[in-house]
């Protein structure tokens, strides 16, 4: 790995690394929410298995971002002891579980995109971030499949949890626009051939809303003012209380082993 | 259904048309025999109707059991720690799937057993009643309580009923796993400093008792252990498993360098034993009548998940029957 940081600064690196991590570290937190308090047994273990490789894939990333960083800083250094404004994740995985609408609604439209960028990043210059993608690939093929089998099921379902599914589509679209957005950092990684431009991702991500809305019987918004924030720290009010929780018991007792 | 597999259609079987007794007396026998029985066998109304209310009530358990579990799943210490107790929490659901489906073979369904749960009708184990307060209640708990889990379970897996049985050998892998999950959390508390330490002692002290009560009533007590003897569902009485899950217990608290807050615990020489203290059948009463810590709060929980959850099994529902009446015009067109 050390090789790209000749070519890619080890802020870029660290940067991008510590972006997919939380992304994944604090979706996972929010399906972990739902163990034991799922609608079906069956879905308590299911969304269970979703948060355990979400949380899986956040420790990769964060491990390698630590490593990228070169200040002895491990996952859990990062994970614990970093506030909101240094958290680097979509804010579309901050919000809270919501409704089991909301939960699969978000799922979907965070595997339709995660699904091909790290199909493309198994590519990747980097080979830490080939590795640890060529993992999270496989999985979110699952997520994708179990999501989209749950929003169609429920689009075509019964009359209110059409509407709640339409009503999650609708209150998460404007979340949808920060999958695309790319900063300096990005760039250079972009153009060292480490990570993705997700332009290239458009096209396939539509065709594959396209594909499960429209057998949901639910209608894909017009794409007009998106969200921004997570990447560059600036956070919604939610992330704040997820970390307070996450957090507290490293916070409480500083400097342990657990 | 695997279950049928199982059962060998040239053994002697006895036919409904010999009347009930005989059907009985052979029933018996094979039970003497170590057979398991299948769910098709013929069985004693009294043996299916005590099996649907154990294995239904072990089920029901191990789901409540994830609550309080759960509790600290988005506050684990580390991420390695959350990944082991997410995956944790999500086997003990696993558990419940396997033994409703165990229970179902007796002709019930998952519903009814789920439903008798929320009126209150059915039980769960009542050492989900008790609160988890500190991160180290999460070491007491596998530690604790899936190491007595593990000794009520192993000899079920000799238990006469066949998908029970093989339902517990499942299950026993798992729950040796989260009792090492359990004892490690609480190794690195003591290995750590005085507070850790401390919080690691209180948890026992409060998780201890509760602990010992899962085994039940003193087999003087104890009104349905002779039957389930008999019918070998129940291989070990309640006294015997208590007792063979202190001693291996007492050293283990020793290694960790803790104290278990009994002061009348002592090594019988002459026994073998580790002789123990009076427990309070006072509060293992009370809990079990309805008046835990969390007795209220787990089943509102439970409820409300199930009430919340009912839009989506009714999505998925009539989504399916779109589906197959779909298909059906298709075929007709
Ligand atoms: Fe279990
Ligand atoms: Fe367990």
């Amino acid at each position: 790995m050390a090789a790209e940081l000749e070519i890619v600064s080890r802020e870029a690196l660290f940067d991008l690394a510590l972006r997919l991590g939380d992304t994944s570290l604090v979706l996972g937190h929010r399906l972990s929410e739902w163990a034991g308090h799922g609608p079906l047994l069956e879905e308590d273990i299911a969304l269970s298995n979703l948060g355990l490789d979400l949380i899986g894939q956040a420790r990769s990333f964060l491990s390698y971002a630590g490593e990228v960083e070169g200040k002895g800083r491990d996952e859990d250094k990062l994970a614990f002891f970093r506030n909101a404004p240094e958290y680097k994740n979509l804010l579309m995985v901050e919000l809270p579980k919501g409704d089991f609408a909301f939960t699969m609604v978000r799922q979907l439209l965070f595997s339709a995109f995660h699904l091909p960028l790290f199909r493309r990043m198994i590519n990747s210059t980097d080979t830490t971030i080939a590795a640890i993608a060529a993992k999270a690939e496989k999985e979110m093929s699952y997520h994708l499949r179990h999501s989209s089998q749950w929003v169609v099921r429920m689009g075509d379902g019964t009359e209110e949890s059409h509407a709640r599914c339409q009503k999650a589509v609708d209150d998460l679209w404007p979340y949808t626009g920060e999958v695309f957005e790319v900063d300096n950092n990005a760039r250079e990684l972009i153009e060292a051939g480490i990570w993705v431009d997700p332009e290239y991702l458009r096209d396939e991500w539509n065709g594959t809303l396209d594909a499960v809305l429209n057998e949901a019987t639910l209608k894909k918004p017009e794409s007009g003012w998106m969200q921004s924030g997570g990447i560059s720290g600036t956070h919604s009010e939610h992330l704040g209380h997820l970390l307070a929780e996450m957090q507290s018991v490293q916070r409480a007792y500083p400097g342990l082993k657990w | 259904m695997y279950t049928q597999a199982l059962n060998d259609p040239s053994s002697k079987i006895a036919t409904v048309e010999e009347g009930e007794e005989k059907l009985n007396d052979y029933f018996m026998e094979r039970i003497s025999a170590d057979e398991k029985i299948e769910p098709n066998d013929w069985m004693p109304a009294s043996y299916r109707k005590t099996l649907i209310r154990q294995i239904s009530q072990h089920a029901h358990s191990e789901v409540i059991g994830m609550l309080p579990e759960g509790n600290w799943i988005t506050r684990a210490p580390t991420l390695r720690r959350k990944a082991t107790l997410l995956a944790k929490v999500q086997d003990e659901g696993g558990h419940g799937l396997y033994l409703y489906a165990a229970a179902e073979t007796l002709g019930i369904s998952r519903e009814e057993m789920q439903q008798q749960l929320l009126d209150g009708k059915a039980r769960y184990s009542s050492i989900f009643n008790y609160p988890t307060l500190t991160w180290a209640d999460i070491g007491s708990i596998g530690w604790l309580v899936d190491g007595a889990a593990i000794m009520n379970q192993i000899p079920l897996c000799r238990c006469s009923f066949g998908p029970y049985a093989r339902a517990m050998v499942r299950v026993c892998k798992e729950e040796s796993f989260h009792q090492r999950q359990g004892y490690e959390i609480l190794l690195a508390l003591c290995k750590g400093s005085a507070e850790q330490k401390a919080m690691a002692q209180e948890s026992l002290d409060r998780w201890w008792w509760p602990s010992i009560m899962m085994f039940g009533p003193h087999d003087a007590n104890s009104t349905h252990s002779d039957q389930s003897m008999a019918w070998k569902i129940k291989r070990i009485s309640n006294d015997d498993l208590r007792q063979k899950f202190i001693d291996a217990t007492v050293p283990q608290a020793h290694h960790l360098g803790l104290e278990i807050p009994d002061p009348d615990l002592k090594f019988n020489e002459k026994t073998g034993h580790w002789d123990f203290g009076k427990i309070d059948w006072d509060e293992f009463k009370r809990v079990l009548a309805g008046n835990g810590p969390c007795n209220r709060e787990r089943m509102e929980a439970r409820t409300k998940a199930h009430n919340d959850g009912d839009w989506v099994r009714k999505a998925a529902l009539a989504h399916a029957a779109k589906q197959a009446a779909r298909k059906s015009t298709r075929k007709a067109a």
